[in-house]
């Protein structure tokens, strides 16, 4: 593992051929995405208008995407009007500079992390670090990655990557280093390892003066700020400290407070399974004499005013981030998190890193292949992503090139290197299908050499065929046979 | 120009294929959902607000208005606890049988002397039955954020059936976002092990639900 860095990845095949081989990381990985499916299909099965929640929340989600900018103005007036102060970032740079320079004006040197997609994306904690501020991560899971020195491999469970024992012996080894240290002889139970955690953290809850979050949802209409969470960090981070920074994605809002009435039914049991999660904070600016007296909210674009400019791929700015779609994905199960190369494994990262980032890097470009397009991820997006759409869409762009927004402007995608021997395959085809003569020629030529044709490709075909059965060619090209058979019928389609 | 302007500029222009849509809200989607689950009567929903917070975890008990003082005096002294947090509105009959010092919920307290008390006694300001939820509004008889998170014990009335509705709608529905809202299902969990659900991490380790009826 390299030292908590996703910059530099390998591609995707690459990356997925040393995890498959890691029989730790794929026993761990079937565990925890075996249980979690069958509990998530049990806590969906018990509201008999699931269908209809989905679909609520991929209009309520359309809509307010195509409005955006309305939502947007609206959201800055009401945080305002509340007692926050909005902040605007074009990019990951641009919101850590704002981040740091926020956290230096408390004159503080350590902030309290609930656990945030959008401060992963952004490495805010290496941004604050190089500034010498301690970013201390408060979710268990991002606990055990931080101390790890490791990366995270799943959106709910950044640590489902490691077993009870893996777990205990990073934190005997790792917490007295960052603070106190683990209890002497500490097992790998988990209610013991979740003790450990909270006493580690405890002592900085208690102390902390500044907390920085994320938000699963954030109101137009009111201003309010939602977090979903388990074990109660979320609310320390969000209740102790004197001031509050919440660095949240633009495409994070729903209109009215009324519309939390679908997505707080359907991300619950969509990510842990659960009727509702242990706790929910909501809270709108501030509150005089509770809470942080202080608060920012940093919205952030960093690619998703792209993303948004792309008719097929916009829709991925629909998700709420639970991850229902990596507990069913068969390829997520065998590579894992890590060979997705970002903080967005999975399906729903195959589609939105190479959204958010661009298509320039190896990793990035080898995303939307990441997949067998079986799309069991779509079945269970509680906000109906159509993610085999988009990965096809995305190849399709990889391989042919065209025009596609980056930072706001239009640029046009030179065809992807390496996908030549497609290209040519696939402007044959069309040469073939175009002249039914030549099509006629080669098919019966196909048929009569059929004995000699060998069980593998040879030459660059030879690594795709290694795995896959090569069809067999019939004796007789089908037309041959029908003309054959129903010949003369001219009305044909075998109708008597 | 600003990152804010940028920002929105990018929006339109990334929307420019969207055709003109000026259907209000209201009349934007569909909401073909339902503003709850299954018919019950008062009681099956109390019933069942007590049997989902059971399930996770939370241990219900259920009084009369006129045992209330007596079943609090009981859980507090069950678990051993020496000190209670009090809001400062909470109804002082509550807390009438027991003698444990009370620790007023006070602006200058500091989480660290929060962190050394026992036990804290709220009233809630509503309860979803189909969720198993107690939700928190900050009112005078529930206190600040911090006084049902720091300690390990959280003992929290709901008046039944008043405060109960039967699901997340109605409850949206009763609750006022100006406020600061904590929505808590059971004590403190995480499933970051295995995926395995374990209770016990941050918040107060043990809830306890006090249903009293006929207020």
């Amino acid at each position: 593992m390299s030292g908590g860095t996703f910059v530099g990845m390998p591609s995707f095949p690459k990356a997925a051929h040393e995890a498959v081989h890691n029989q730790t990381l794929r026993g761990n990985l079937r565990h925890a995405t075996h249980t979690i499916r069958a509990k998530r299909a049990n806590a969906v099965a018990e509201v008999s208008d699931w269908a209809e929640l989905r679909e609520a929340g991929k209009q309520i989600k359309d809509h307010t995407l195509r409005h955006l900018d309305r939502y947007l103005v609206q959201l800055e007036e009401s945080v305002t009007a509340a007692g926050g102060t909005v902040h605007w970032a074009a990019d990951a740079d641009e919101a850590n500079r704002i981040v740091t320079y926020l956290v230096k004006a408390t004159g503080e040197s350590e902030v309290v992390k609930v656990k945030s997609m959008a401060t992963q994306e952004i490495g805010l904690n290496e941004a604050l670090e190089a500034e010498g501020i301690n970013a201390y991560e408060t979710d268990l899971a991002e606990l055990i990655v931080q101390l790890g020195k490791d990366r995270p491999s799943h959106i709910l469970v950044p640590a489902i990557h490691r077993n009870r024992g893996e777990i205990r012996d990073i934190f005997a080894r790792e917490m007295s280093e960052w603070g106190r240290p683990a209890p002497e002889g500490l097992t790998d139970t988990p209610a013991e390892l979740a003790e450990a955690a909270r006493v580690h953290l405890r002592e900085k809850f208690l102390r902390a003066k500044v907390g920085v979050s994320g938000a699963n949802f954030m109101v137009a209409e009111t201003g309010t700020l939602v977090v979903v969470e388990s074990e109660g960090n979320g609310r320390m981070c969000l209740t102790l400290p004197e001031t509050l920074i919440s660095v949240v994605g633009i495409e994070k809002i729903v209109p009215t407070w009324q519309d939390l009435e679908v997505f707080l039914q359907t991300l619950p049991r969509s990510s842990t399974a659960e009727r509702m999660n242990p706790y929910t904070s909501t809270w709108t600016g501030t509150t005089d004499e509770d809470g942080p007296q202080s608060f920012h909210l940093v919205l952030i674009d960093n690619g998703r005013t792209d993303t948004l400019a792309d008719e097929v791929g916009r829709q991925a700015l629909r998700c709420i981030r639970c991850s229902a779609c990596l507990n069913v994905c068969p390829v997520y199960e065998r590579a894992g998190g890590h060979a997705y190369g970002s903080v967005y494994p999975g399906p729903i990262g195959a589609i939105l890193s190479p959204q958010l980032r661009g298509t320039q890097s190896e990793i990035d470009a080898s995303l939307p292949y990441a997949s067998s397009l079986c799309g069991a991820c779509y079945d269970v997006c509680p906000v109906a992503i159509d993610i085999p759409e988009v990965l096809v869409h995305l190849r399709e762009r990889i391989v042919e090139g065209g025009v596609v927004t980056r930072d706001g402007a239009k640029v046009v995608l030179k065809p992807a290197k390496g996908h030549a021997a497609e290209r040519a395959a696939m402007r044959a085809a069309r040469w073939a299908f175009g002249h039914p003569g030549a099509l006629r020629t080669g098919q019966r030529f196909a048929s009569r050499t059929r004995r000699f044709h060998p069980r593998t490709l040879p030459g660059p075909g030879k690594a795709w065929s290694e795995t896959r059965a090569l069809p067999t060619v019939p004796a007789e090209p089908f037309r041959d046979w029908w003309q054959r058979t129903h010949g003369g019928n001219k009305s044909g389609g075998g109708a008597k | 120009m600003s990152s804010r302007d940028l920002i929105l500029a990018r929006v339109r222009r990334a929307l420019a294929d969207v055709p003109r849509d000026d259907t209000p809200y209201d009349q934007a989607f569909e909401r073909g959902y339902l503003r709850e689950h299954g018919d019950r009567s008062v009681e099956q929903t109390v019933d069942l607000l007590a049997e989902n917070l059971a399930d996770y975890r939370a241990r219900v008990h259920r009084c009369d208005a006129d045992g209330l003082a007596a079943t609090i005096a009981g859980l507090l002294a069950e678990r051993g606890s020496t000190s209670v947090v009090v809001p400062t509105g909470l109804d002082p009959e509550w807390l009438a049988a027991t003698d444990v010092t009370r620790v007023p919920d006070r602006l200058d307290s500091t989480p660290a002397e929060l962190d050394r008390v026992d036990s804290v006694v709220t009233a809630c300001a509503v309860a979803i039955a189909e969720t198993g939820t107690i939700v928190l509004d900050g009112g005078p008889d529930q206190g600040r954020r911090r006084i049902t998170l720091v300690p390990d014990h959280h003992i929290c009335v709901v008046r039944v059936p008043v405060q109960v509705v039967s699901s997340v709608p109605q409850g949206l529905e009763r609750l006022d976002p100006s406020r600061p809202l904590t929505w808590i299902s059971g004590p403190s969990a995480t499933s970051d092990i295995e995926l395995d659900r374990v209770e016990g991490v941050h918040g107060p380790r043990t809830l306890e639900v006090v249903l009293v009826s006929g207020e």
